[in-house]
């Protein structure tokens, strides 16, 4: 996939044609299908999809804890498919963090120097300055269970950033933390990934987390990549109906209705803040297309409101509108109405299959 | 849950009554290992120390002790050993025939004392060339690896496996994994495994008495063979209150070690 402003051009992570199947016998699941994947140097990388789609499987192929049923992933131009992970340059923070319970803060951050026979001074110097990268400075005698769950996920990350590593796993990390912490930590983890420059490999189900934390995204359903692409391209032009569905709203006129409204058979996806509402008299301007429907449901959500359509030529379509003074027209429940977009607006999903 | 009145009383009273006939007999035995009547005329007439210095000075005794200990501790070494292997194997790896091995090694512990000694036995002495200290410290240890096993996988199953892989993702091997994460957190349960392991070997009296060498008593071997011997009775009633004072303590430390959390320390 093209991309606008390459980071670079050296490959940090290289997956082909990865298979993963757990089980034997009749009782096999294919957890991941023959995935590639090349990971920029230096780039934030999200692996999105549902649970079960193979996303952490892939990760944990690449840390090296899963050996592939099939394929190879290289680091940095190594293949390291069936090295163990003592001897890979990655290092990961874990959903549930996984620190030692039975030693400080500091022991666990050293922890990965200490194995490598770092001498002990330069191990102290380098873990409290991954302490303080992490705002944890004051921390370092404490133990885990005196932490509170984003201070445990900060040692979890200070712990593997301190090995200075080629590449950064990081599997569901904000998944226990409440709302609040997790936006906070969103824009911490990017401000640390820039700091360091180190490639980080991003694990989520989480559309939002993932459009706003990533350089790039790959979208995982059932063990394969359906796209990779940077966050506004798999927002704007999804690949797939899929990624259509999974990252955002599932907004699509098919078959019929798409005929009717705009004039081809076919998948087309419109983004719900891209529709207009209007009279039910309206007709659509120039470069536009229009719909007549009915609102089924009208939905509050604090800064905007989301509308329910059912349309005439059948199917659904959902509407996003901020709530401004000037919002234009508010319908109410079964107030039959005009949905307006621009044709620009519109993406065609079966034609880029 | 909340019980009515009766259900209380009622519940209250069996509870006692049930502490009565377990508690109530022991009491009796050291009692009675200060009764002056050699025939535990019962209330005593007077109390003496006489037994407990005679059983302090009585040979046979002494030796008992000695070989009960030195085949508790060799037997509790070898299991500790062998048990937290088999624990770490079997909770870390997956591999064909994993269920059927956790069930072989817990197996000893379920089998009446008296099939486990006559196979031994059988064993032994058909096919090893008879009976030593050696073939009582080995039959102590098959069913002393069941408790210390037991104990080390609850914990290795409570700690999860995450710990092993963070620490092999920080670059350290499995040897140096072990050592550094995996055994501090499993110090505590193995030290409870191992006293209650020591316990069981000290007092047992089945498997014993089927592979014990010649010549060879452990402390219940000699209080058995002077049960019933009058003029003993009151040395044999000393030595089970010493028992009973000892089984205490290890009892106790099992207790406190297991109840006691790694990640809370």
């Amino acid at each position: 996939m093209p991309r606008e402003e390459p980071l670079s051009d050296a490959i940090a992570v290289q997956l082909r044609g990865v298979s993963k199947t757990f089980g034997r016998g009749d009782d096999t699941v294919a957890a991941v299908r023959d995935v590639d994947l090349d990971v920029l140097d230096g780039e934030f990388l999200t692996l999105l999809g549902p649970s079960g789609s193979g996303k952490t499987t892939v990760l944990r192929m690449i840390a090296g804890f899963e050996l592939p049923t099939a394929g190879t992933v290289e680091l940095a131009g190594r293949d390291v498919t069936d090295v163990p992970p003592f001897d890979r340059d990655v290092n990961t923070v874990f959903q549930d963090y996984a620190l030692f319970p039975h030693m400080t803060v500091q022991q666990n951050v050293e922890y990965g120097l200490k194995v490598k026979r770092v001498p002990k001074a330069d191990r102290q110097a380098r873990a409290a300055e991954a302490l303080a990268q992490v705002q944890l400075a004051g921390y370092a005698n404490r133990r885990p269970h005196q932490l509170s769950g984003g201070q445990r996920q900060r040692v979890a990350l200070a712990r593997a950033l301190v090995n200075r590593p080629k590449v950064l796993l990081l599997d569901e990390p904000l998944g226990a933390l409440d709302l609040k912490l997790r936006e906070q930590m969103q824009v911490e983890l990017k401000h640390i990934q820039r700091l360091v420059g180190i490639t980080f490999i991003f694990v989520t189900h989480d559309q939002e987390e993932a459009l706003t934390m990533s350089d790039r995204i790959a979208v995982f359903d059932s063990g394969r990549i359906e796209q990779v692409g940077t966050p506004e391209e798999v927002y704007e032009k999804p690949g797939t109906e899929f990624v259509a569905g999974f990252v955002g709203t599932s907004n699509l006129l098919r078959d019929a209705a798409a005929e009717s409204v705009v004039g081809r058979p076919g998948i087309v996806s419109i983004r719900p803040e891209k529709i207009r509402l209007a009279e039910a008299a309206a007709a659509p301007g120039d470069g536009e297309h229009g719909v007549a429907g009915t609102v089924r449901e009208v939905i509050y959500l604090g800064t905007g409101t989301r509308f329910v359509v059912d349309l005439d030529v059948g199917g659904s379509l959902v509407v996003l509108q901020q709530n401004l003074h000037d919002r234009g027209l508010h319908p109410r429940s079964e107030q039959p109405v005009t949905l307006l977009w621009r044709t620009s607006d519109e993406y065609d999903l079966s034609r880029s299959e | 849950m909340i019980l009515s009145r009766t259900a209380k009383w009622t519940l209250g009273a069996v509870f006692a009554l049930v502490m009565l006939f377990i508690y109530v007999p022991l009491l009796v035995v050291v009692v009675n290992s200060f009764n002056v009547s050699l025939t535990f005329q019962w209330p005593p007439p007077g109390f003496t120390m006489e037994w407990w210095a005679r059983a302090i000075d009585n040979v046979g005794v002494r030796e008992a002790l000695l070989t009960s200990v030195g085949v508790a501790l060799i037997a509790t070494t070898i299991a500790l050993v062998l048990g937290t292997l088999t624990a770490v194997a079997l909770t870390q790896y997956a591999f064909f025939g994993r269920q059927s091995i956790s069930l072989l090694i817990i197996l000893p512990i379920a089998l009446p004392g008296i099939v486990t000694g006559v196979a031994l036995n059988t064993m032994f002495t058909s096919w090893l060339g008879g009976l030593t200290y050696l073939t009582l410290v080995v039959a102590h240890a098959t069913f002393c690896i069941v408790v210390i096993f037991n104990n080390a996988s609850a914990r290795l199953r409570r700690l999860g496996g995450n710990f092993v892989e963070a620490s092999m993702d920080l670059g350290a091997t499995r040897t140096t994994t072990f050592w550094r994460v995996t055994f501090p957190n499993m110090r505590s349960a193995l030290v409870a495994g191992a006293v209650l392991a020591f316990g069981l070997s000290f007092d047992e009296i089945i498997v014993t008495t089927f592979t014990a060498g010649p010549g060879i008593q452990t402390l219940p071997l000699w209080i058995f063979n002077n049960l019933f011997r009058p003029q003993q009775a009151p040395i044999v009633n000393v030595v089970a209150a010493a028992l009973i004072l000892v089984s205490i303590l290890p009892l106790y430390l099992a207790q406190r070690l297991s109840d006691d959390q790694t990640g809370d320390r």
